[in-house]
């Protein structure tokens, strides 16, 4: 499809016109470059209200008074919910996944750009109606039946634009790659990328479902099927909770195993594995979708085993099967793409230093946080546990949510001279990789053991659920626990702060241009000149092999 | 550094990918929909073992099985644009895009005839908002079809009738619904 852009250029000389016909550009624009950026701006936007909320609510927990009226807290923990999923870690993923993937295939445009933009809009739209919603006391438990409506409206919204968008970033994988691009030599991201897509498109569809059966029971019905504003958590909360965050979080492990040959200047071995490991997280999507069934059919859930000696070997065995393919492959997934990571690194030291980047350690260690909140995720289906509906379930949240935000991070820091011809300053974004994992673990690790202590966790309806979620045993350590993971909360805040900081100082042009290979990555974007042209390809390269950059520097070399 | 260049790639059938995808997700909508429903009525009949789902309305079967064959006819006439499309054939494949028109009227006329019909009050009982979901929904995927059908007459008759992806993707989408209409019918309509 022929798309034309508005340059701001053709304004003139007017600062003022020529400021509009830049917002028209941005607005109005099919380059796949700035539809990424949008999200990714948002994004980051949506993930520093999270951090607030989330501190806000480790104050609420710790205080033994209520520091906040209760009236605003039940709206307050969904809020938290809907900022750290929709506003921060799907935006975040999905933005960088736009704008760098069809640079990556060697494609000149996304497919259907127009489709992306308008999905963009369509979250937005959604994410505003929704907060509007909580603002208005709607939401799960809300209070007012019109505002109720508007928060599933739109989490309706939402649902739809991303789909819209995510359908796009497939297509795009599966249509668009440069001549001789098989899918075995998709670069890692765009295969990550692929799976992320295929997920939300296998899975929030369910979630958009059952709203539907939710919003007409509660604004026309008779409540009596789905529990009217009370029934919304049980039956779409599923989608704020793991497992299905972890399958936004895929793209932030493709980051990382994308730059592990590069930091390491190795070729990647056994990329058929790695596929497999990072397709295996994507098993999370239909562990996600199953756990809808807790509303209907609790003796049958398929993401819970439990180990009692009593039952028959036959129950035990049915329960592990499901268990094992739903929650365990992710794990194994995960453990996949470390693994490999490991030999890509031991082959590359054996033939040198590698070049360690602050993109490198962002989205390495993110990869870690995640792998974190996915071991806890399978640690809350062992029933004998008694881990699940515990603080458990909010801190691997954060560890999956806060983990792909570092990923993400390391990703626009390693991709910004192909977005916006600048690099990031590494001696300002190291100590930022510091802070964002030490926020990330502090938020994080004391919601589990509080988890372990018997918090309880979840997100409240009512009045006597919020006193649950609230009641805390004072006498023991668990005001440590919630101070702790505020203090994290407000840790990552800071991280993301100084980080959305240095991107827009280098975004308005400060600092030195970037070379068109700075951190000598080995697919094709890093072909072309930094900042990557609008339509990236003049000429659309043919490509020989996996890492067609790689070959042409390092020709003869070892693999 | 520069890559060697090559040819432009071929048209690697995106509006086709893109329709299948959009055919996976739908499939998971109808699926989760239709899933939540067998629960539900599933609990109202182990709470009320005599009883009977729905309670008191005749569902119209004959209409609810002619929609089922209009769907089903629709996707002869959606494969016939494509197979007139491949020839060139501009007068067969305006033609077979009509009738499809048509038909997806027809399907969203029957439906509108079902509820007239049964006349399930919305508000008033445990039925009324589960079937009006499913069935609505499945409307509404019938009337995206409706439109996908227009667009797809504007692309393939205005000019451009020897590029047949978009009447094969049309194609796929009516095969997609039929499919998931067969199990709606199944289920809201035949299984009680």
């Amino acid at each position: 499809m022929t798309t034309i852009e508005t340059h701001a250029d053709a304004a003139g000389e007017s600062v003022v016109a020529s400021f509009f016909a830049g917002l028209a550009s941005w607005a109005t624009t099919a380059d796949h470059k700035k539809i990424g950026r949008i999200y990714l701006g948002f994004g980051l936007l949506g993930l520093l209200g999270a951090t607030v909320i989330s501190a806000l609510l480790g104050l609420e927990r710790a205080a033994e008074s209520a520091a906040l009226q209760r009236d605003t807290l039940v709206q307050l923990f969904q809020a938290q919910r809907v900022s750290l999923v929709f506003a921060g870690v799907i935006p975040l993923a999905l933005g960088l996944a736009i704008a760098v993937v069809p640079l990556q295939l060697g494609a000149r445009q996304i497919a259907f750009p127009r489709l992306a933009l308008t999905g963009c809009y369509a979250w937005l739209g959604g994410l505003v109606l929704t907060f509007t919603a909580l603002g208005r006391n709607g939401g799960v438990g809300g209070g007012t039946p019109d505002a109720v409506d508007l928060f599933l409206a739109g989490h309706g919204l939402m649902i739809l634009g991303l789909l819209a968008s995510a359908g796009s970033v497939a297509v795009t994988v599966l249509t668009t790659r440069a001549p001789g691009m098989t899918m075995w030599r998709v670069p890692l991201f765009s295969w990550s990328a692929l799976v992320s897509a295929i997920g939300a498109v296998v899975a929030l569809p369910v979630a958009f479902g059952a709203i539907i059966y939710v919003f007409i029971d509660h604004r026309l019905g008779t409540q009596l099927n789905f529990g009217g504003a009370e029934g919304i958590g049980p039956w779409i909360g599923w989608i704020f909770s793991v497992p299905m965050v972890i399958v936004f979080a895929i793209p932030a492990v493709g980051v990382a195993a994308e730059l592990m040959p590069v930091t390491f200047k190795a070729r990647q071995p056994l990329r058929g594995v790695l596929f497999t490991g990072i397709a295996f997280v994507g098993f999370a999507a239909f562990a996600a979708v199953t756990t809808q069934s807790f509303v209907t059919s609790p003796d049958n859930i398929a993401t819970m085993v439990s180990l009692d000696s009593d039952q028959t070997f036959g129950a035990f065995l049915g329960d592990l099967l499901p268990f094992l393919t739903l929650v365990g492959v992710p794990v194994l997934g995960l453990l996949m793409v470390m693994g490999l990571g490991g030999l890509t690194a031991k082959s590359g030291m054996a033939h040198g230093r590698p070049q360690i980047t602050a993109a490198f350690l962002f989205s390495f260690l993110g990869m870690g946080m995640v792998f974190v909140g996915v071991v806890g995720t399978f640690l809350m289906g062992i029933a004998d546990l008694e881990i699940a509906g515990t603080a458990m379930e909010e801190g691997a949240v954060l560890y999956v949510v806060y983990g792909a935000a570092m990923g993400v991070m390391g990703g626009i820091a390693f991709w910004a001279p192909k977005l916006w011809g600048r690099t990031l300053p590494e001696k300002l974004v190291l100590p930022l990789v510091l802070l964002a994992l030490g926020g990330t673990v502090l938020a994080s690790l004391p919601l589990y053991i509080a988890g372990f202590l018997g918090q309880a966790g979840g997100i409240p309806a009512s009045d006597p659920d919020l006193e649950t979620v609230l009641s805390l045993d004072y006498a023991g350590s668990a005001s440590l626990w919630n101070v702790l993971s505020m203090i994290g909360s407000i840790l990552m805040l800071v991280a993301v702060l100084a980080f959305v900081g240095l991107m827009m100082k280098t975004f308005v042009g400060a600092g030195a241009r970037a070379a068109d290979n700075p951190f000598g990555g080995h697919t094709i974007e890093w072909s072309r000149p930094s900042p990557a042209p609008a339509s990236n390809f003049e000429h659309v390269p043919t490509v020989a092999s996996a890492t067609p950059v790689f070959d042409m520097t390092h020709e003869g070399s070892r693999s | 550094m520069a890559l060697p260049a090559a040819a432009p790639p071929a048209p690697r059938r995106q509006l086709l990918v893109g329709t299948a995808l959009a055919c996976v997700a739908g499939t998971m909508l109808i699926g989760g929909m239709l899933a939540v429903f067998a629960l539900l009525r599933e609990r109202f009949l182990d709470a009320n073992p005599e009883g009977r789902f729905p309670v008191d309305y005749i569902i119209t079967e004959v209409a609810s099985n002619v929609m089922l064959m209009t769907l089903w006819s629709l996707c002869v006439f959606a494969q016939w644009a494509v197979y007139s499309g491949k020839r060139d054939d501009r007068a067969h494949t305006a033609l077979a895009l009509g009738i499809v028109g048509l038909l997806a009227i027809a399907f969203i006329n029957g439906q509108a005839f079902v509820w007239y019909t049964m006349g399930v009050p919305i508000a008033a009982d445990y039925y009324g908002p589960l079937f009006y979901a499913v069935t609505g929904t499945m409307t509404a995927l019938v009337a995206a079809g409706l439109v996908y059908t227009v667009v797809a007459s504007f692309r393939a008759l205005g000019g451009r009738l020897g590029e047949v992806e978009v009447l094969s993707a049309h194609a796929l989408y009516w095969y997609f619904i039929a499919a998931a209409y067969s199990a709606v019918w199944f289920l809201v309509y035949v299984t009680k």
